[in-house]
């Protein structure tokens, strides 16, 4: 093993130890132990990830076996007659997961300018502190306010939608005004995944260098000019993969939204429609699954999850880390 | 003066140019400040619905039949607690170990991927770990067991407990340790009782943040630890949860079940906020 150049904390230095030189400059003994259960319990994460993927691929086998790419593509889900096709989950995860995405980020951004750019020290503080806690409370939480304040507010958005004459018409406007449904489930994916691009933006945004902003500010430029033109674009890339964290938030995110979207396995075709995500019909499906067809179609729902979230969040990382060194999220 | 030397467009395009920063200034305190509003309208509501459902009963007795009221969750509040105890096993021993690998071995060649991969770890949904666990504990003992929930929640944990130790170990001084080896200290002895003890506020915070985390966990819990309306100390039969009670609660049609949610709600949050808080403010400080 030899020294490369940053090693910040250096190899034992000599004079080695009474034991190490028994052993005629060998590692001691308690040395090699020591590294070997590090190295074990660190390779568990390797075990972990390959036995994770391989469990999926081997649940989900049967499913891909029998509909093959087609999996992808089918549109029913027909439990009692094994006909299964994950379109309407793949189509309401995308729908909820851009959907939410499209709320969050402007939302995000500006609370992120805020705090790191136009708040006073005192407030700037407790606020990017609060925007924190909303990733700490828990989804079903989530879910459960989403049930009983969220769901409540949209029926009666939908009901004014319904006895409006003009809006009414709108196919794409159309529904049962229950409450439950994709828009709900949008709404309360916003505010969950605020938090990442927030907090990310926010540290991107403090590594701007301060001539890049005084530099513009000379030029006399108001401040909305300073952060339009030369502290955004170059915090754009860190920003991205804020958002591409997010992204991987919401595509994976499972009870609050399983609570409010309404869990009907078919192709949304309203706003306010009801339907499921992929992540939903497997927490609302999984137990309830009695054939091996079932279970298996609904293990290799999780498999595609789980190869689009890792993709999702190596890119998400290998951006933020391109532009931090150390990386900061 | 320079007002007056400019023509009139110029003048107008000033005016527009401070309207616009004007109007900048206000979108983006407004955007801050709705930000924050689901979490007050989330809190008040917890507190002003929740508080009046919790007494004693909610933590010692078990649940009420449907439609009845009165009872409590206190099966829960202890499976929780088992859950939490087994995850912790694996999530610590596992994490910390794997964090204590990349700081201190930094020129390994596995640093990389093992980064890497925690990473991608934590991306995961937890849903699909609780399929992973499913598949390996619940399949080989053809029933829902508490074992599973733990262990899905461990594995959940890992990654978070491997960033917050390997950030901890970074910040210790290599001076400390440099004065451990000039002791002539074997490695092992500089990490185990130099270089850990100095992290270990670090390390706690960061183990009691993914603790936190993964107690609000309901999705891997739904086909693992299962849930359970009676007492059950045996980690390989169903095991209840307070993330499972508010599911299955709130998606009920019980008035008496939705405030036994509600109440459990206000509990997990202010147990979850309340370790954020502390951690921030206690430990925080002292590793700077």
């Amino acid at each position: 093993m030899d020294h490369t150049t940053q090693d910040p904390i250096p190899r034992r230095p000599a004079p080695p130890s009474r034991l190490a030189r028994r052993k005629q400059g060998g590692l001691p003994v308690g040395d090699r132990l020591f590294d070997i259960v590090i190295l074990i319990l660190a390779s568990c994460i390797l075990v972990i990830t390959a036995l994770a993927a391989f469990e999926l691929f081997r649940g989900g086998e049967l499913a891909l076996r029998r509909y093959g790419l087609g999996f992808l593509t089918g549109t029913t889900w027909d439990p009692v007659h094994a006909k299964f096709g994950a379109l309407p989950f793949i189509v309401g995860t995308l729908l909820t997961s851009f959907g939410a995405l499209l709320l969050a980020v402007p939302l995000a951004i500006g609370a992120a300018l805020f705090v790191s750019e136009y708040a006073p020290r005192w407030l700037a503080e407790p606020v990017s502190y609060l925007v924190e806690l909303l990733a700490a409370i828990p989804s079903v939480v989530y879910g459960f306010w989403g049930i009983f304040v969220l769901a409540p507010a949209v029926r009666s958005i939908q009901i004014a939608i319904f006895l409006s004459p003009t809006l009414r018409g709108i196919g794409f406007l159309r529904s049962t005004p229950t409450g439950l449904g994709l828009f709900t489930a949008i709404l309360i994916l916003a505010v969950m995944i605020i938090p990442y691009t927030a907090s990310v933006a926010r540290d991107v945004l403090r590594l701007v260098p301060q001539d890049q902003r005084e530099a513009a500010y000379a030029l006399g430029a108001t401040r909305w000019e300073v952060m339009r033109h030369a502290v955004l674009p170059y915090a754009r890339a860190g920003i991205l993969g804020g958002v591409l964290l997010s992204l991987g938030r919401a595509l994976g995110e499972t009870m609050a939204v399983t609570m409010v979207i309404g869990n009907r396995t078919a192709v949304v075709h309203s706003l306010f429609g009801q339907t499921a995500t992929m992540a939903s019909v497997i927490a609302n499906e999984f137990t309830e699954a009695n054939t091996q067809a079932h279970l298996s179609s609904l293990i290799l729902v999780g498999l595609i999850l789980f190869l689009i979230t890792i993709l999702v969040n190596i890119v998400a990382r290998v951006l933020i880390h391109r532009l931090t060194p150390e990386g900061i999220a | 003066m320079t007002a007056r030397l400019l023509s009139g467009p110029d003048r107008a395009r000033r005016r527009r140019r401070r309207v616009t920063n004007a109007f900048a200034t206000g979108t983006i305190v407004l955007a801050a400040a709705i930000v924050l509003t689901p979490l007050v309208l989330v809190l008040v509501y917890l507190i002003g619905r929740g508080v009046g459902s919790i007494n004693l009963a909610f933590f010692t007795q078990l649940p009420a039949p449907a439609g009845e009221s009165g009872g409590g969750v206190a099966q829960a509040v202890v499976g929780t607690l088992e859950l939490l105890a087994l995850a912790s096993v694996i999530g610590l021993v596992i994490g910390i170990g794997t964090g204590v690998f990349v700081a201190e071995y930094p020129d390994h060649p596995l640093v990389p991927l093992v980064r890497l991969l925690s990473d991608a770890l934590i991306g995961i949904p937890a849903i699909v770990m609780g399929i992973v666990a499913y598949a390996l504990l619940v399949v080989p003992l053809r029933h829902f067991n508490g074992l599973s929930g733990g262990v899905s929640l461990g594995l959940i944990m890992i990654p978070y407990v491997v960033r917050a130790t390997d950030e901890v170990m970074r910040l210790v001084p290599r001076v400390v340790r440099e004065a451990g080896f000039a002791l002539g200290l074997p490695r092992w002895r500089v990490v185990l009782q130099i270089v850990i003890p100095s992290a270990a506020s670090g390390i706690v915070t960061g183990s009691m943040l993914a603790m936190a985390r993964v107690a609000g966990e309901a999705a891997p819990l739904l086909f693992t630890a299962f849930g359970n309306q009676y007492w059950n100390f045996d980690p390989l039969k169903p095991v209840a949860a307070l993330p499972l009670v508010i599911y299955t609660y709130s998606i009920s049609p019980y008035d008496s079940w939705h405030r036994i949610a509600s109440a459990s709600s206000l509990v997990l949050v202010v147990l979850v906020l309340l370790t954020t808080l502390l951690t921030r403010f206690v430990f925080a400080r002292r590793t700077g």
